[in-house]
């Protein structure tokens, strides 16, 4: 902050000249250099953190490189690339990725809405209170709430097979697809659920009350409301809400990895990045599929933002 | 609101309060049990038990945890500071002044937010390796920031906007000096911004599991939630799941009770802005 004290006197002129003049006059011209100053290390810092280990990672996934044998290194062009995405194991891990994705991003904005009707709704003391208790998954590493999850379904410590009457009690939900991928978009589902809640509820309270009023009065049944007044008034949060929470699941690590490890099929395109570079060595192979996994993010965001028309000038970063 | 749907909207908040609460008092619940109930499959612990607090704290499992623990809080901290630095001066400028350049400064720390952590980490394994980074707390602190920075200039710019700056002026006019103004009306408007900025910040480092696994490989900079990873049972046929229920309520306490305080703004950190479009 020491550093802003010196920026205020500038800043304090510069709020006197409003409205703008057409021209750059020298003081307008100081101030764009005080605002560039200002922000250059940070921009410098984020561009040499990831800027710069993107454009390494596209070099890299140029080469046959394996780490354990540095000397045959060699530039193989396109050929990574290829190797992958004519790889089973690729479009496997691809798959878990979009279907994690859209069933845990689907099922948080149903519950997220409906924790945000019940916290909107909710009186007096109740209030401050839910919205506290809500921060509390959030506020939950995600490993632990993976191991929360993981121990609670577990064949020797958990009491889930025997709390559900329909549950054989030797269930190993680890070992098969459909039952792991069902515990770990639980927990993801849990730890996440409040963050969309929260946008949602703020989203709720931008609705005009009296545009509730009026289609009351007029006799409108309150999914009538819901469907004509409430949701298309807060489309801006659900599609921020959405698009966050979309790029953010797609990326899932930390769950896979507590919980089954990449067993039974549950690799996803993150945990695959992972196991070629860090595990396998194979630098040249891990940044392909790192490259691939950024240009399934940039797709993504591409689609909400021109497909959907998400203003993102006017939404704020938060939490995963 | 007539008595009947009152009473919903009761029980659809006590059904919140369930959700919120059931994994977090199982995790508390596994933490209290003796090493002999941990497969008991209840709920709740037959009798309340420290042993597994000891295991971690004192006892086999405290020079894998505990290191890991002084890693986790060092080097969350420093990133959460240098992030919250310079998130500031960039904040304040583009709040206050008008220059070229604002949309790409916030286009830039969003779509860094947005980029999957796996595609930095592996490249940075290999440069980290060659440059002697690899398992050091620099090495962590460094991508740190990469979760860190974004996520402080978005809120903070939030928060700035907010500000009466006006009010420095104002102090001014009445006689202050330019320092006086900044300590005595700036810092107190700014401060809860920058406070709620700074916890947000450290949680997701603290969270931070990616970069723990992949760019650490023992104790000199193994952070908590990648060392709960490499927990090991009593015998190599025994589960740690004691043990780390223990070492998961240690590290989650903390938190919890830091985002509890702050959670009016917390809440307005996470979403301010957001749905203004």
């Amino acid at each position: 902050m020491s550093a802003a004290t010196t920026a205020v006197p500038a800043a304090a002129d510069a709020a006197t000249r409003k409205p703008p003049r057409p021209h750059r006059s020298d003081r307008r011209r100081q101030e764009a250099r005080l605002g560039l100053m200002l922000c250059a290390p940070a921009i410098l810092v984020l561009l040499a953190v990831v800027g710069y280990p993107i454009l390494q990672a596209v070099w890299d996934s140029l080469f046959s490189y394996k780490l354990t044998n540095p000397d045959a290194r060699r530039f193989v062009g396109l050929g990574n690339f290829s190797l992958i995405l004519s790889d089973p194991i690729w479009w496997q891990a691809l798959g878990v990725t979009v279907l994690i994705t859209v069933v845990t991003v689907v099922v948080e904005l149903v519950l997220g809405f409906a924790l945000a009707l019940v916290m909107n709704n909710a009186l007096g003391t109740l209030r401050p209170a839910l919205r506290t208790a809500i921060l509390i998954p959030y506020a939950i590493i995600t490993v632990v709430s993976a191991f929360a999850f993981r121990f609670m379904f577990d064949l020797t410590s958990g009491f889930v097979n025997s709390w559900l009457p329909f549950v054989p009690d030797d269930l190993d939900w680890f070992a098969s697809f459909g039952t792991a991928v069902t515990v770990i978009s639980i927990s993801e589902i849990w730890k996440t659920t409040p963050f969309i809640s929260l946008l949602l509820l703020s989203g709720l309270a931008q609705v005009p009350g009296e545009l509730q009023e009026a289609a009351k009065v007029d006799g409108a049944t309150w999914w009538q409301r819901m469907r004509r007044v409430t949701i298309p008034n807060m489309k801006a949060a659900i599609m921020v809400a959405l698009l966050f929470r979309t790029l953010d699941a797609f990326r899932i690590f930390d769950n896979i990895f507590i919980m089954t490890n990449g067993a039974a099929g549950t690799e996803s395109v993150s945990f695959l990045a992972y196991r070629q570079t860090i595990q396998r060595l194979e630098i040249g192979i891990g940044s392909a599929v790192s490259v691939l996994l950024t240009i399934c993010v940039a797709l993504i965001a591409l689609v909400f933002v021109k497909g959907f028309k998400v203003n993102l000038a006017a939404s704020t970063r938060a939490g995963r | 609101m007539s008595g009947r749907s009152k009473a919903w909207w009761w029980v659809g908040g006590l059904l919140i309060f369930l959700y919120c609460l059931f994994p977090v008092a199982w995790i508390l619940s596994l933490s209290l049990k003796a090493p002999s109930d941990l497969d008991d499959g209840s709920f709740l612990p037959r009798s309340v038990s420290w042993q597994n607090y000891q295991l971690i704290l004192t006892g086999d499992a405290s020079d894998l945890f505990l290191p890991a623990l002084r890693n986790s809080v060092g080097i969350c901290l420093i990133a959460t500071v240098i992030a919250v630095v310079l998130a500031a001066l960039c904040a304040y400028a583009v709040a206050r002044l008008d220059f070229p350049g604002k949309a790409f400064v916030l286009g830039l720390s969003l779509a860094v937010s947005m980029f999957p952590v796996i595609s930095i980490v592996t490249p940075l394994f290999n440069i980290w390796r060659a440059i002697g980074l690899f398992d050091t707390w620099a090495g962590l602190v460094i991508p740190y920031l990469s979760i860190t920075l974004p996520l402080s200039i978005w809120t903070l710019t939030a928060f700035f906007r907010e500000i009466p700056w006006e009010m420095e002026q104002a102090a001014q006019v009445d006689g202050a000096t330019t320092a006086q103004a900044f300590r005595k009306v700036i810092v107190p408007l700014a401060g809860p911004g920058v406070a709620t900025t700074a916890i947000i910040a450290f949680f997701l480092a603290w969270n931070d599991f990616v970069y723990g696994i992949s760019l650490t490989s023992t104790e000199a900079a193994r952070p908590v939630p990648a060392a709960l990873a490499f927990f090991t049972g009593a015998s190599q046929f025994e589960e740690p799941t004691g043990a780390i229920s223990a070492a998961a309520v240690i590290v989650t306490v903390p938190v919890v009770v830091l985002v509890l305080l702050f959670q009016r703004q917390i809440v307005a950190g996470l979403t301010q802005g957001a749905v203004k479009g």
